[in-house]
């Protein structure tokens, strides 16, 4: 029998994603929450590398999986988190929940699911590229050129968000220890060291 | 590259100023934050110099594009960016006094708002679903954090939150709609999205998929039911400067996204996207007018009112014409003065430490001030509808556009809410002039607060007697459909 290879390794991914998008948010525990966010964007990252978008799969791994979620990982193991409250009125939502979801579900299959509207007829498979071809080079010709514009404002979405973080986080209270670069900066050396003259002392303990 | 800057000029030069703002407040004692008041000030003056000087405008119709397409500067988005500099000199001339009164008067607050401005102008001129995307978040971004603003309010933290929640899923919505779209037309760019569809793909489910989810993302920005949740919990839980702004410049960006949308991109698909519309407007209507009646807390009844001012915008928008574009876009700007005024003065009742948010503290305003009460009356006949004044001839022109189109049903129906939401405008002029005052207190405002108070709701008044230069402006602006 003739197993096609990119279905199989497109179906065993999105499976494993799906699977470990649920349970992102139906595991109680939060650490395990993150790491099964961890394998989603894993698997994202293989969907990604069959579509031959190389760059996007590794800055998936190693910006999403290599950094953030390890730094989501402190912050959560950091707060001290209290379950209880989280789960509260999880069962009495449930049914509408569900019920929204089917519907919602149901809707957008009636949609998509015929052959005629979405399938590969009407969308055909683009042509594999060829051997060499850099992705990385491309989108950065892309985002230098076509997309300048955009990527100029994506660079001030990132600084308002630091301004944003700054101006909700930054207070002054009193009886905080912080440092103070400016004063570290001005220290004389009299302030911090003092020279103490001792008297010397022979080797048999004596004092001379 | 020298002509693509000078299209962008505005944009450049608000972003320049921003960052200026950010590294002076850094060097500027508290005492002296005046200067960066003033340096706002200039900036948005500046800003209008450079957007007028711009000499695209010879000839009647035209629009350039610039940086690949993504960037466009045509009639609609420098009338709208005019007004956006002008309603944020009146934001920031009321919200000084605001922030001095509750000790929150910090540069961030410039910062923020100046980045949120900017986001406002490249939503205007966005020609591409990724700068609509991206100037959307830029603003929304920023007005999240203003939501927080003030630090020791548990319930602005709280609605802030919320905004965040639902505005990120409203976001992804939005996505998710815009990447259907170009799945099914292999472009970003607004213009070769339309043609593409106009070119044999009308009848294309997956792009009727897509445009709910565009509906829907414009909806939720626009403020419209049933996306309209979190639009009380915002303006109520937001410091009233943060809630002036919300409520004023970001509505002419969220219209524009709405023209961009929908007649830009998705203009061949009007059939589609009137019937959602259509829908959405009359629950807007019934929604916030009946909602807004039930309100003691002034900032959720003018929440509930906007939830019904952006329904009358969808009458505009609808008929997907000339005159219906144009009727809906004074309807934004008119609406974004009257909101202005309306804060302005809830701002000036503000006193001791508390906010002014209850109906009760408009009792007897005019025994304790007869030319503020006077301006709020202006500003609440013109909410209403009332002729002469501004808003009457807004709701004129979206309804005679509606008519034009054939809505007849949906415009008896807007007449019908508007004399229902009058009750409650009406209410705030009776309690100002034949109830008695809580309490004697005198209203104090700084020069230029008072003066520009003045100016604004005079505004109501004069623009609503000299509405036709302003009508004829705004026609314009679509007179190449």
């Amino acid at each position: 029998m003739d197993i096609p290879i990119p279905q199989t390794v497109f179906y065993l991914f999105s499976f494993i994603m799906v699977a470990a998008a649920i349970m992102v948010i139906t595991v109680r525990n939060p650490v395990y929450a993150a790491l099964f966010l961890v394998l989603t964007f894993f698997s994202a990252a293989a969907i990604w590398l069959l579509l031959e978008a190389e760059f996007l799969a590794i800055v998936l791994v190693v910006v999403y999986v290599g950094a953030v979620m390890v730094l989501f990982l402190f912050v959560v193991m950091m707060l001290d988190i209290n379950l209880a409250p989280l789960k509260e009125g999880f069962v009495s939502y449930l049914p509408v929940g569900i019920a929204v979801a089917l519907l919602m579900a149901a809707e957008m299959l009636v949609v998509v699911w015929t052959r005629d509207r979405f399938g590969p007829e009407i969308y055909p498979v683009p042509a594999a590229a060829e051997a060499g071809t850099s992705n990385t080079a491309a989108l950065g010709e892309l985002l230098y050129t076509n997309f300048l514009l955009p990527f100029e404002i994506a660079g001030v979405i990132l600084l308002v968000a630091i301004v944003s973080a700054v101006t909700l986080t930054l207070r002054k209270r009193s009886g905080v220890r912080s440092q103070s670069p400016s004063h570290q900066v001005r220290v004389k050396r009299d302030e911090r060291v003092r020279l103490v003259d001792i008297a010397s002392e022979s080797p048999d303990g004596r004092s001379d | 590259m020298r002509e693509q800057l000078l299209i962008a000029a505005p944009e450049l030069w608000v972003l320049l100023m921003a960052c200026v703002v950010m590294t002076v407040d850094v060097f500027t004692s508290r005492e002296r934050r005046g200067i960066i008041h003033l340096l706002v000030m200039l900036t948005l003056m500046f800003a209008a110099i450079i957007t007028l000087r711009g000499d695209y405008h010879s000839g009647g119709t035209w629009a350039v594009t610039a940086f690949s397409e993504t960037f466009i500067r045509d009639p609609m988005s420098d009338v709208l960016k005019l007004f956006s500099f002008a309603v944020m000199a009146l934001v920031y001339t009321y919200a000084k006094h605001y922030l001095r009164h509750f000790g929150l008067y910090r540069g961030d607050f410039y910062t923020l708002t100046l980045f949120a401005l900017l986001g406002v102008m490249f939503l205007i001129s966005a020609n591409s679903l990724i700068t609509v995307y991206l100037g959307l978040e830029l603003l929304s971004l920023s007005s999240y954090a203003l939501v927080a603003f003030n630090r020791e309010s548990k319930r602005g933290s709280e609605s802030a939150m919320k905004y965040f929640v639902l505005g990120s899923m409203a976001s992804g919505l939005l996505l998710y709609g815009m990447s259907m779209v170009y799945g099914a037309t292999g472009s970003l760019e607004l213009q070769t999205i339309s043609e593409t569809i106009r070119n044999g793909r009308e009848g294309d489910v997956l792009l009727v998929f897509g445009l709910v989810f565009l509906v829907a993302g414009v909806a939720f920005k626009l403020g419209l039911a049933p996306f309209h949740m979190w639009v009380p919990d915002v303006y109520h839980g937001a410091p009233a400067a943060v809630t002036l702004f919300i409520s004023t410049v970001p509505k002419l960006a969220a219209f524009a996204m709405a023209f961009r949308l929908l007649h830009s991109a998705m203009g061949p698909l009007h059939a589609d996207w009137q019937q959602m519309l259509v829908l959405l407007a009359l629950l807007s209507l019934a929604v916030g007018n009946f909602a807004a009646i039930m309100q003691t807390n002034i900032k959720r009844m003018l929440a509930y009112s906007t939830v019904s001012h952006m329904g009358f915008v969808l009458l505009g928008l609808l008929p997907a014409s000339a005159e219906g574009f144009g009727a809906a876009m004074f309807y934004v700007i008119a609406y974004a003065l009257m909101s202005a005024a309306a804060f302005g003065v809830l701002i000036l009742l503000s006193a001791d430490g508390v906010e002014a948010e209850n109906l009760d503290d408009f009792k007897g305003l005019n025994h304790r001030n007869s030319w503020y009460a006077a301006i709020m009356a202006m500003v609440m006949f013109s909410m209403a509808g009332v002729p002469v004044f501004i808003g009457f001839f807004a709701k004129w022109l979206v309804i005679k556009a509606a008519i034009d189109a054939g809505l007849i049903v949906l415009a008896v129906a807007a007449v019908v809410f508007s004399v229902i939401g009058a009750f409650y405008y009406l209410r705030v002029i009776k309690l100002m002039y034949f109830d008695d005052p809580l309490n004697d207190k005198a209203i104090e405002a700084p020069v230029d607060f008072g003066a520009a108070i003045s100016l604004n709701g005079i505004l109501m008044l004069g623009l609503g007697l000299f509405s036709s230069s302003l009508i004829a402006i705004c026609m314009a602006s679509f007179s190449y459909l």
